[in-house]
């Protein structure tokens, strides 16, 4: 009697549980089953209002997305994006990883006060800066091309990597280049030689998660840039693709698509990593 | 020679990001303030000090006070949302299973994905039209066809609307941060007071959510930040109408200093980002310093 109490009680939890994971599901993800279906579908089942939006009332069309590669500057800006990337990952790097290093075994205590202050102007916003940084960007030449957002960038992923790095550079013992510098390495020449090739990891870390964070940007690209073949896909998609009140629905969704699912998937394999830099000291 | 050599090299190494960072931070943060007080102006290069002039033409401003009212409105009903979701997504997600992987990919989505992408997937969901929600109420006839809601056109349900969509956005985050939490919990404390007889609940609410809330601080703090001064979903669904009536304090910053050229007063709006974001920081130090200490 209680052995059936127990298991139909236990029965009733993982259905419950299913049921919770399965609502969640839906309502997260369900956008992005929207803009799939979307995409395929012919111009005329999108617009009839008597149709079953859900299934495909009449058979699958590519038009969008010949639409969106052949007609629009949708490849432009894709192409936009990843040269922005390339480049403020480089930026990133050549000034965060030194930068990281140093804070991590250079400077003592105080290093620590000045890792966790470079990590909180990670919080101050774009939307309190964009306004002087406007002037600044006119006043360097750069309103108006990707190089604006391209110099910018940077105050934000230099921040994140160096802080992500801090902790990656302080798990390598310090003895490894202790025993290389008796070796007649200098300091400089065992961070080179040494460190960077077994850190590789936490580089490859650093270096994905700049480029997610370029290519999911709004504000700075929307403020500095104002010309369609300039823009980046984030903004070029949901401000650009909408030609006057015309929205072309069926393009616009597979440009979403398009531009979402690989960023979403490289970011998603690095998650874990992002959210430990927000979680040091809080859990041990 | 070579220590000398050593005290010069830890400075050479993170100067130059250090340089950049203020350059690009803390030299636009002072010149927000600057602005604030003075008169610039898009095409005029002059710069006189006015005082809180600025200040006190925005807060004569109705919209300017709606902005703020519903700056704080959208940030914390969504942050109350997002951290009752969070917590019920974190506790059925701590648990192996098959296909937990897909699972968690798909509900990571709205967060992993470019976030303008995705509200204007949105939409056209919300579409004055074409949207499905409305086919499904119209089909199960909670609705009328033609007295469907226009979700983003009326403002009481373009509110909703875009805190909605903004917790859909910011909900990976938060459970992700708080499964993180989970997985640092030494598992033997609940197995040892399952053992001395406490139920699920009394485990729940006696152990394991105050054993959480140093983990959940962070979501809170972060989450509170990143929607106090976002714009995005905003600028996408309403572009702060109808009417200026989802307006928030970034968005009207971004029409009124950039889009209308009007500088000063587009700083001195956001400038009132700086309290809460000054909060945040002290709370996050302070946390920090107890986790050094213990």
């Amino acid at each position: 009697m209680m052995a059936v109490g127990m298991r139909a009680r236990r029965l009733g939890g993982r259905m419950l549980h299913w049921m919770v994971l399965a609502t969640f599901c839906t309502l997260l993800a369900f956008p992005f089953y929207w803009m799939l279906i979307t995409s395929f579908k012919s111009t005329r089942d999108l617009y009839d209002l008597k149709n079953n939006p859900f299934i495909f009332n009449e058979s699958p069309t590519l038009e969008h997305l010949r639409l969106l590669f052949r007609e629009t500057l949708f490849l432009r800006w894709l192409g936009n994006t990843a040269f922005a990337g390339l480049v403020v990952v480089v930026i990133t790097l050549v000034l965060a990883v030194p930068a990281a290093y140093a804070l991590a075994r250079l400077t003592g205590r105080w290093g620590g006060r000045v890792g966790i202050g470079i990590f909180l102007t990670y919080l101050v916003p774009p939307t309190l800066l964009f306004i002087p940084l406007s002037r600044i960007v006119a006043w360097l030449g750069l309103q108006d091309t990707l190089w604006a957002v391209i110099v910018v960038y940077p105050s934000f992923t230099i921040p994140f990597s160096t802080w992500l790095l801090m902790g990656f550079f302080k798990s390598i013992p310090a003895e490894l280049e202790d025993a290389a510098m008796v070796d007649g390495l200098t300091r400089f020449q065992a961070f080179l030689k040494l460190v960077i090739p077994i850190s590789v990891s936490g580089i490859l870390t650093v270096v994905i998660f700049t480029f997610t964070l370029v290519s999911q940007e709004f504000v700075y690209a929307l403020t500095f840039i104002s010309s369609a073949a300039h823009q980046t896909v984030g903004v070029g998609v949901p401000v650009y693709l909408v030609r006057g009140d015309v929205y072309y629905w069926g393009s616009l969704m597979a440009a979403c698509l398009v531009a979402s699912l690989p960023i979403a998937v490289l970011y998603n394999l690095f998650l874990d990593r992002f959210i430990a830099g927000f979680t040091v000291g809080s859990v041990k | 020679m070579t220590s000398g050599r050593q005290r010069w090299l830890g400075p050479a190494m993170f100067l130059p990001a250090v340089v950049y960072v203020i350059a690009l931070v803390g030299v636009p943060f002072v010149l927000a303030f600057l602005y604030s007080v003075g008169d610039v102006k898009v095409g005029s290069l002059g710069y006189h000090f006015v005082g809180l002039k600025n200040f006190a033409s925005v807060l004569r401003n109705p919209t300017f006070l709606r902005a703020l009212r519903n700056s704080f409105l959208f940030t914390i009903s969504s942050q109350v949302l997002v951290l009752i979701g969070a917590n019920v997504l974190a506790l059925v997600l701590k648990d192996a299973f098959r296909g937990r992987r897909l699972l968690r990919f798909l509900i990571l989505l709205p967060w992993v994905a470019p976030v303008s992408i995705g509200s204007i997937g949105w939409k056209w969901i919300l579409d004055s039209l074409y949207s499905v929600i409305n086919w499904v109420l119209v089909r199960f006839h909670l609705v009328k066809p033609f007295s469907a809601p226009m979700w983003l056109g009326e403002p009481k349900l373009a509110m909703i609307s875009v805190i909605l969509v903004h917790t859909w956005h910011m909900l990976p985050f938060a459970t992700v941060i708080i499964l993180a939490g989970w997985t640092a919990i030494p598992r033997d404390i609940p197995e040892a007071a399952a053992v001395d007889g406490a139920g699920f609940f009394r485990r729940l609410f006696q152990i394991q959510i105050p054993m959480m809330l140093p983990i959940m601080n962070v979501a809170v703090l972060f989450g509170a930040i990143f929607t106090f001064t976002d714009m995005t979903v905003i600028y996408i669904l309403t572009r702060g109408g109808p009417y200026d009536t989802t307006q928030v304090l970034p968005s009207m910053a971004f029409f009124t200093g950039i889009l209308g050229g009007d500088l000063a007063e587009g700083a001195a709006i956001s400038i009132f980002l700086v309290p809460l974001l000054v909060l945040v920081a002290w709370l996050m130090l302070r946390t920090a310093h107890r986790s050094e200490i213990a």
